[in-house]
């Protein structure tokens, strides 16, 4: 532990037990950490994001387990993968037979396939974090040319006192295979727990996939995720983020498109309650023409929450002939809720067609009017009209079941039904 | 308005020769290099008053523990502030023996440009004689603004006459200490303009004519405070569309504006600094802190042309104070080759209702990039503010970049915030449109970028607008792609 010694990383990481396997990729990881520092404010990319919240406090690794049904997706065949406080429940998972798909541990695996796809991308401190810590994680393949039977669930549960979950899993869709990740997070009597996730994936040529990523935790836990997308020639990648719950949550989402082709979709939905922060930062990399992205994210801000929403596109020179929509819309319900969005565009090609567009206000005070008029109370008018911004990007979530599972979900927390 | 370049011939034949201009002062050379000293010395040489030496001071110490910001999405070397002479009195500038020995490429341009024989010969510092004979022009002038109570003079002479004025508005929107190269314009500033229109007057000509004239010999670190009083209106307009040839490599101007009850202040600045040649070597720094503040009911209008300069790095902003209070942003930044600009406004509302408005249109052309930069931010008293966000950027080569980064933020739940922003080129449909109708692809391309920023040319007065539609023409010349 040496390695990092004398600064705030090193104390926050203090307690820590390295666990087994990947003994080289780690020893990097606590190499690289050393002399770093959490980002402030003045950091241009954490400049909306105080994170002092959480590095003001420590926390601990702690295997516990505990019942996982209320969090299982209704009537969704899938193979479901528990992680609870970042460490794998065996016991607590199913894997259903007969699928062509091929499930390994990460830390089980050899370096190499860090190195080819990431390389690129800039690492932070949290992400090297978890590199050193990875508790656990699946290393998740299909196969080339075949469609996964079942969605794959990731369901991680956080719990317990200041606990901290380092997950990380990589998704190996291979040339032409299609499969749907389902990945949900969820709390159960935690107080201040730290979610530290790393999601990657490489997406071959001809491949297709879907991730439906949920957060839901109790307003108690910190939710940092750092997510790695490489997409091939004529790949398909969409991602809904969902974002309910988490006091401070970081999504950062780096799409990296290195090929012809392709087609890409970010959809996502925050809601801020309590003194909650929610902060959605993407960033679409187009290294390659002829290519469609397509990013849609709404928020609505009430009480005294922040909503964060900063995206970026990039169209490199010779990426020719793309196609980049961006489109950021919040409501504000409260007087002291915040929003601040920032989307940005770099384009360094002249043959494109990017666009984006923001916009902040709160609801049509006309349309408030017209459903009291015709009997509804201003609480169920607000609402109805509320689902009906957010429903616009939940509509793009194809999965009829876990759709279902969303609305129920709405309609616990918010009394909203779409 | 109304005032048309025969009239400026006109007067400059009537008027008098009334000033002298010709002591010799050429020896008033600062030695290269920032200390207190220096400081203490430009201080004395414009005979300034203990405060304002004081504010000097305060801000070098100031600058001397800032370091240089480099967020900007530009790169550049940056300036060697020990090598700069931050002192050398206005030299008469005399650059060319006679109009033939001037530059022909010059001389084409300003033809094209619509500029008067004998202002062309100003500009190129050839009739020297001219120059000395505008400072009467200028004092015709004055005792038209005078008899309205306007105060319009360069900014040493406002210390001297004014001093309560320029010690009440000065640093009271851009402090002394509010980034890096204000920072150091504080502390170094030579000269610049005053303006002052009192309660209620409209001043009845665009302060533009005047200031052409004013220009010749612009410092390198100016600072220009516009003070309009309650009721009252000035349109401004700063800068040139001649191209202005300049030794001075970093220019950090401060501009301020004070818009007091119901008042209105329109600036607008056409800037056509030196860009560099073709491969990019040299060329002008140009980071200017520009800010106004509105008070309950007021309006500041930027509209900027921005044309020239290696590197534009400046923000035009209003703080929206007062209830009411309106600000508006039209800009048009044309790059190209090597050129650089990281440009866009800030519109900071802390008052109710206030209104905001930013239209900008970058244009990128060779290898040049193009940014927009801006931030809205709507504070938690700033009911019912509302603001409208429209940035487009057009491509015109493949080498080319064009960026955008808007931050937007707000804290008040009765705010209504709209931002859009598209990135795209000449489209060929249009092109072949133009084409097929006996219009060659160098006017088609005119035509369209015309079109495209008709919306920011719209605000310019009448005759700017004209000079400014053929600037660009001129500044994209040879630079399809």
């Amino acid at each position: 532990m040496e390695a990092v010694a004398n600064s705030k990383v090193s104390a926050f990481v203090e307690n820590w037990s390295l666990p087994a396997g990947n003994e080289t990729l780690r020893a990097e990881a606590l190499q690289a950490l050393k002399g770093m520092d959490f980002p402030t404010t003045r950091v241009e990319d954490w400049k909306y994001t105080r994170i002092t919240r959480i590095t003001n406090k420590t926390f601990h690794q702690s295997a516990m387990t505990l019942d996982v049904k209320p969090y299982i997706i209704p009537n969704l065949e899938a193979h479901v993968l528990v992680f609870v406080n970042g460490y794998f429940q065996k016991n607590l998972s199913t894997i259903l037979e007969g699928d062509v798909i091929t499930i390994a541990d990460v830390n089980d695996l050899d370096n190499s396939y860090y190195t080819n796809v990431l390389e690129d991308v800039d690492e932070n401190v949290f992400s090297l974090m978890n590199k050193a810590f990875a508790t656990a994680g699946v290393y998740l393949t299909i196969p080339k040319n075949q469609k996964a039977a079942y969605p794959i669930h990731l369901l991680h549960v956080s719990t317990g006192e200041r606990t901290v979950a380092n997950v990380r899993h990589f998704i190996q869709a291979e040339t032409g295979s299609k499969a749907e990740v389902f990945a949900t997070f969820h709390s159960e009597g935690a107080n201040d727990a730290l979610v530290n996730v790393v999601f990657e994936g490489h997406i071959q040529e001809n491949a297709k996939l879907t991730i439906n990523k949920l957060q839901s935790e109790e307003q108690s836990t910190f939710h940092i995720a750092n997510e790695i997308f490489v997409q091939d020639p004529s790949s398909n990648f969409e991602i809904n983020t969902i974002t309910i719950g988490g006091l401070l949550v970081r999504n950062g989402l780096n799409i990296l498109v290195e090929g012809e082709n392709c087609y890409t979709e970010l959809n996502g939905v925050y809601l801020g309650k309590g003194k909650q922060l929610l902060d959605n930062h993407t960033f679409v990399d187009h290294l390659f023409g002829n290519c469609t992205s397509s990013e849609t994210y709404k928020g609505v801000m009430d009480d005294q929450s922040i909503g964060v929403f900063n995206g970026k596109v990039v169209v490199r020179q010779d990426a020719q002939k793309i196609q980049a929509y961006q489109s950021n819309g919040n409501v504000l319900l409260s007087e002291q809720a915040t929003v601040n969005s920032k989307p940005e565009l770099e384009i360094y090609a002249d043959d494109v067609r990017c666009s984006h567009g923001s916009t902040t206000g709160q609801l049509d005070e006309q349309a408030v009017f017209y459903l009291r008029a015709r009997g509804l109370s201003e609480k169920k008018a607000k609402e109805l009209l509320v689902s009906a911004f957010i429903g616009e990007v939940l509509e793009k979530v194809d999965n009829a079941t876990y759709r279902a599972y969303v609305d129920e979900l709405f309609w616990q927390k918010f009394g909203w039904q779409f | 308005m109304g005032y048309t370049e025969e009239e400026l011939a006109k007067d400059l034949e009537n008027s008098e020769y009334k000033f002298g201009f010709t002591t010799n002062i050429e020896s008033d050379r600062a030695p290269n290099g920032i200390n207190e000293d220096i400081i203490r010395f430009i201080s004395a040489k414009k005979e300034e008053p203990e405060w304002l030496l004081e504010y000097r001071l305060n801000a070098y110490k100031a600058w001397r523990q800032m370091t240089e910001p480099e967020w900007a999405h530009i790169h550049y070397e940056k300036p060697q502030f020990e090598d700069i002479c931050y002192y050398a009195a206005p030299k008469q500038t005399k650059k060319y023996e006679s109009w033939d020995d001037v530059d022909p490429e010059m001389k084409e341009t300003m033809k094209k440009l619509g500029i008067s024989m004998e202002e062309q010969k100003r500009l190129t510092g050839t009739a020297v004689d001219f120059v000395m004979d505008s400072v009467s022009v200028a004092t015709s002038f004055k005792a038209k603004l005078k008899e309205l109570g306007i105060i319009f003079c360069s900014f040493s002479e406002a210390v001297q006459e004014h001093p309560e004025l320029v010690k009440k508005y000065m640093g009271s929107v851009v402090p002394s200490k509010d980034n890096f190269y204000a920072a150091l314009n504080s502390a170094v500033f030579t000269d610049g303009s005053f303006c002052y229109i009192p309660k209620g007057v409209r001043c009845p000509m665009e302060l533009s004519t005047y200031f052409r004239i004013n220009e010749g010999g612009t410092g390198q670190f100016e600072r220009t405070l516009v003070v309009a009083d309650e009721g009252s209106y000035v349109s401004y307009l700063e800068g040139c569309t001649a191209p202005m040839r300049d030794e001075n490599q970093l220019h950090a101007a401060v501009v301020e504006l004070i818009a007091l009850d119901n008042a209105e202040i329109k600036y607008s600045t056409v800037q056509n600094w030196y860009p560099g040649d073709k491969n990019g070597k040299g060329g002008v720094y140009n980071f200017v802190t520009k800010r106004g503040i509105c008070e309950k009911n007021a309006k500041i209008s930027w509209t900027q042309v921005e044309t020239g300069s290696a590197v534009t790095w400046k923000y035009p902003s209003c703080i929206l104070k007062g209830d009411n209070s309106v600000g508006e942003f039209y800009s048009v930044a044309v790059t190209n080759n090597f050129q650089q600009a990281d440009t866009g406004t800030k519109m900071i509302h802390l008052g109710k209702n206030t209104k905001s408005t930013i239209i900008s249109k970058g244009i990128s052309a060779g290898q040049s990039h193009n940014s927009y930069r801006g931030l809205v931010q709507i504070h938690a008293n700033a009911d019912n503010a509302r603001n409208f966000s429209q940035c487009d950027s057009l491509l015109m080569t493949d080498r080319s970049g064009a960026h955008t980064f808007p931050y937007i933020e707000c804290k008040n739940n009765s705010a209504k915030i709209e931002h859009e922003a598209t990135t795209s080129k000449i489209g060929e449909d249009q092109i072949f449109y133009c084409l097929q109708r006996g219009i060659s692809e160098e006017k088609a391309i005119s035509l369209i970028v015309n079109g495209y920023c008709k919306e920011v040319l719209n605000q310019l007065p009448m005759e700017f607008a004209v000079e400014a539609q053929k600037l660009l023409e001129i500044s994209l010349e040879n630079s399809v792609g």
